[in-house]
């Protein structure tokens, strides 16, 4: 079976070498690739799970898709530990390692200017819910009896009232992202606004309000981590979580903010 | 530092930034597997299949 190149960062020489034990997709060890002055992170992988078809049935599959998306993170991970690595898109591959130095060839000045501008940056994950309130629950679970409306007018009143302190909530919550994300936003060198997640495929509790990627300095991470952490008890019925710190996967286009 | 507590990363979190983010090469390599496109309509795919299961806890007949 023939092996193509999986290309998961593209770094600057570092002088430490990459955890023995650590491994890739497939559970292949990563390689490091120099030319030109930079470094691709590739490993091997079976053409029979990367052809342009076996992939696309692979991505259909989310064992197979997750999978495949934590071993390219902990190879990231791995190397956010020895330096400021430039992770490429999933599933970024190569027939071979003339062709991964091809690539790094026609785009060596891109991947300067990109390292350059991340370099000992990290990425942090905010996102802010709206918690279902306990009182709603309540009131269906344990108060039956006099939740039963006494009739039809009585119910069309309290299907109002229940509908217009959602729309309140789902207002308060907006305000409290909004604050939250201005201020983070100023204690940011950039920020990207992802798409509020899906609560069916992230099967957390409560509706995601924001979902945000911070690029701040390794200098700087503490005390925006601590601005993060105060702001926690500030809402009732609002959660705020903070992920990270992840290499800057979401500041490698141009730069925007 | 604070220390974060490090739970297993949400394979959401994962995916907004492998899927959405990092350095998207395409053009003249040998393979263009990875092809914008081709994983933005995967994906698509793969959550509204997520969705159909699941109904929208806000829809309300009125």
């Amino acid at each position: 079976m023939t092996g193509l190149r999986y290309v998961y960062a593209v770094c600057r020489p570092f002088g430490t070498p990459l955890q023995a034990e650590l491994t890739g997709i497939g559970g292949a060890p990563p390689a490091l690739l120099h030319h030109h002055g930079l470094v691709a992170v590739v490993s091997t992988v079976p053409e029979a799970d990367f052809s342009e078809e076996a992939l696309k049935a692979h991505l259909e599959d989310l064992d197979w898709l997750s999978a495949a998306a934590r071993a390219h993170e902990g190879v990231v991970d791995a190397l956010t530990t020895v330096t400021t690595p430039l992770p490429l898109r999933l599933a970024t591959v190569f027939r071979d390692d003339s062709a991964v130095r091809t690539m790094i060839e026609a785009r060596e000045d891109h991947f300067r200017s990109l390292l350059d501008r991340l370099h000992d940056r990290v990425e942090w994950g905010v996102k802010v819910y709206l918690e279902a309130g306990p009182a709603e629950s309540a009131d269906t679970a344990q108060a039956p009896a006099p939740a039963r409306p006494a009739s039809g007018r009585d119910y069309l009143r309290r299907r109002r009232e229940s509908s217009h302190a959602q729309e309140e909530k789902w207002q308060r919550a907006e305000r409290f992202a909004h604050g939250l994300h201005e201020r983070l936003a100023e204690r940011a060198e950039e920020f990207r606004l992802h798409p509020a997640q899906n609560p069916a495929l992230s099967g957390t509790r409560g509706q995601n309000v924001l979902n945000a990627a911070y690029l701040v300095s390794r200098k700087h991470s503490e005390e925006f981590v601590e601005l993060v952490d105060r702001t926690k008890d500030e809402a009732a019925g609002i959660r705020v979580e903070l992920t990270g710190p992840w290499a800057a996967y979401s500041f490698t286009g141009e730069a925007k903010s | 530092m604070t220390v974060v507590e490090r739970r297993e990363i949400a394979l959401v979190d994962l995916l907004d930034r492998l899927l959405a983010g990092g350095v998207v090469i395409t053009g003249d390599i040998t393979l263009r597997i990875a092809d914008v496109d081709l994983v933005r309509i995967d994906l698509n795919a793969l959550i509204s299949s997520v969705n159909e299961a699941v109904p929208s806890p806000f829809e309300e007949v009125v």
